[in-house]
Order: structure tokens, then sequence, then C-alpha cells
């Protein structure tokens, strides 16, 4: 196996996985309080709206863009895309922003849920309807998003795909083994692997997009080829251990605080 | 057009977030590495990694300035 395809494969799995977390909370809450025939519509439509986003948009792309402008422009968005993930969690990982609490986000959703009204559409308790889709819809996206970059510029999109639908299957399942939110998950340790990934393949691809100002517009080439990937992951990982350390708030600091 | 604002700035949300300083930084970076492979005076395995170093460099550093700036 290559270095993409273990890439596309752990960087899709683990991005799916934690952001089905977030889904499972809410689709949780809605369940239980709000009954499940609403809430699952909900989530179906979510899911049915998601793929047709990834054929439409991965077949577009892969089909109207030259190789290296691709390569430039789908790696840009998910180099920034990836620093999102990755300044988050360095501030998290530092003390300077308050990690995710998946109980606490159980309980908001569950008491919104019990005051919210009693308003039917299509035979649907619309509340319920309207708050899974969207929960499951938005998570989702930003998976989509990750299927698509990494599936369009490895030439790799079934793997990708199977990769999220991995994370989502043992998110789920455990879920519905446990029947209440996934608290115990290493939320941070997980978003902070995968804005490491995401930043590393973001990158490599945006730099191999140079190429396309070259005369001849084809993709550059790394020192090393797809060696490269494993450096640059190497590189992006001590800078973010060493940004967590020089942003650290100490036990003095945070007592004041 | 109020619908068209909209579909950008969530888009804008998605994309770049709360924090622009760490994508303008990126695109500038990738600007000069276009700039450096247009000009074909370096070989392109070195504009590779200069461009690489660049972005990493110009991103931790946006990280950290941002950090340092809401701790204060």
């Amino acid at each position: 196996m290559t270095g993409h395809a273990v890439g596309v494969i752990a960087a899709t799995l683990l991005a799916s996985g934690v952001e089905f977390v977030e889904a499972l909370t809410i689709v949780l809450a809605m369940g239980t309080t709000r009954g499940w025939r609403s809430t699952w519509f909900g989530v179906g439509a979510a899911l049915v709206a998601l793929a047709a986003i990834t054929a439409v948009a991965g077949y577009a792309l892969e089909r109207w863009l030259p190789e290296a402008l691709l390569q430039l422009v789908v790696g840009t968005l998910l180099l920034i895309f990836g620093l999102q993930w990755l300044r988050k969690a360095i501030l998290r990982a530092a003390g300077l922003k308050a990690l995710h609490d998946e109980d606490e986000t159980y309980r908001e959703e569950v008491a919104a849920a019990a005051a919210a009204g009693d308003e039917r559409r299509l035979g649907l308790d619309w509340f319920a309807f309207v708050v899974s889709f969207k929960g499951v819809f938005l998570e989702g996206l930003e998976i989509v998003f990750i299927v698509i970059t990494f599936g369009v510029n490895g030439g790799s999109i079934p793997l990708a795909v199977i990769g999220a639908a991995l994370g989502g299957l043992v998110v789920l399942g455990a879920g519905l083994a446990l029947h209440r939110p996934l608290a115990r998950v290493p939320e941070n340790t997980i978003k902070f692997a995968v804005g490491l990934l995401l930043s590393t393949f973001g990158t490599f691809w945006s730099v191999e997009g140079l190429g396309w100002f070259g005369p001849g517009e084809s993709s550059l080439h790394w020192p090393g080829g797809d060696a490269a990937i494993l450096v640059l992951f190497a590189l992006w990982a001590t800078l973010a251990w060493a940004a967590v350390r020089l942003l650290s708030v100490r036990p003095r600091e945070r007592e004041a605080a | 057009m109020r619908y068209v604002a909209g579909f950008f700035r969530f888009w804008w949300d998605f994309i770049v977030g709360d924090d622009w300083r760490i994508a303008a930084g990126v695109v500038l970076v990738l600007v000069i590495g276009g700039l450096l492979v247009a000009d074909g005076d370096l070989s392109h395995a070195l504009v590779a990694a200069l461009t690489g170093l660049g972005l990493m460099v110009v991103a931790m550093a946006s990280i950290v300035s941002a950090a340092l700036r809401a701790r204060r």
C-alpha cells in the first residue's frame, strides 16, 4: 500500500469518526427526546444530500480541471481547511480553548428538544427532522470535503469513501451499543492527527500544483517523490508540538485566570 | 442577493474559518512559489522545498501570533 493510500484511509477514517461522534450526539438527543421516526428521516435526507454533493463535485472537479491546476486548487483549499483543524487542536492542547464536551452538548440539545414546539409538516415532527438533518449534514460536509479532496487528488475516491464509511460505522456501532453520547473518545487528539494529515497532504499537493505556472503546465516533483509526504508530516508535527509547548498555559497562570 | 451573500459567507466560514490571516499567508507563499516556477531560474525541486518550508513557517507564525494576541 502506497503512502498516498495510507494517508487517504487514515485521514478519511479519523475525520469521519470524529465528525460522526458530534453528529451522533445530536441524533441521539433528538431520537430519545422527540422520537426516532422523524429523526431517522432527517438523517436519511442528510446522507442522500451528502452523497449527491460528493458525486457531483467529485465528477465535476475531475473532468473539468487539468491535473496540475486541480492539485493547486484542491491542495490549497485542503491546506487552509486543515490548518483550521490544527489551529484549534493546538489551542485546545495548550489550554487556550475549551475542550469539546459531548455530555454537555447532549444536555443542551435535549433541553432544546424538550422546550421546542410541536409543529408537524409532511407528517413529521419538524423540529426533530430539521435538527437531525442539519446536524448530520453540517458535520458530514466536512467529511465530504475531505473525501473529495483526498479522493480526487490521490486518484482514489473509492479508498476515501471506504475510509469515511468505516469511521462512520465504528462510531454508529458504538453509539447504538451504548445508546449514549461517546464522551470518552479522545476527540482533540484525533482532530490533532487529522489536522496534521490535512496540512501535510495539502502542502504536498498545492506545491505540486504550482507546476501549472510553468511552461509545460505539468505538476512539480518534490525531492524524494512520495517520500516527501513523510518528511512533511514529521515537520508539521514538530512545529505543532513546539507551538503547543510555547503557548501552553502554566498552572499558575491558569489559577490566576 | 441575500442568498448569494449567505452562500459565499457559508463557504468562507467553512474553509477559511475565523482567522483569515492563515489563509492569506498560505495564498501569499503559493503566489511567490508560482512566480518562481514561472520565472524558471530555480530547479523545480528547490522551489517545491522552499515553498513547503515557507508554508509551514507562515502558517505556524500566524497560529502562534493569533494565540499570543488572544492571551493578552
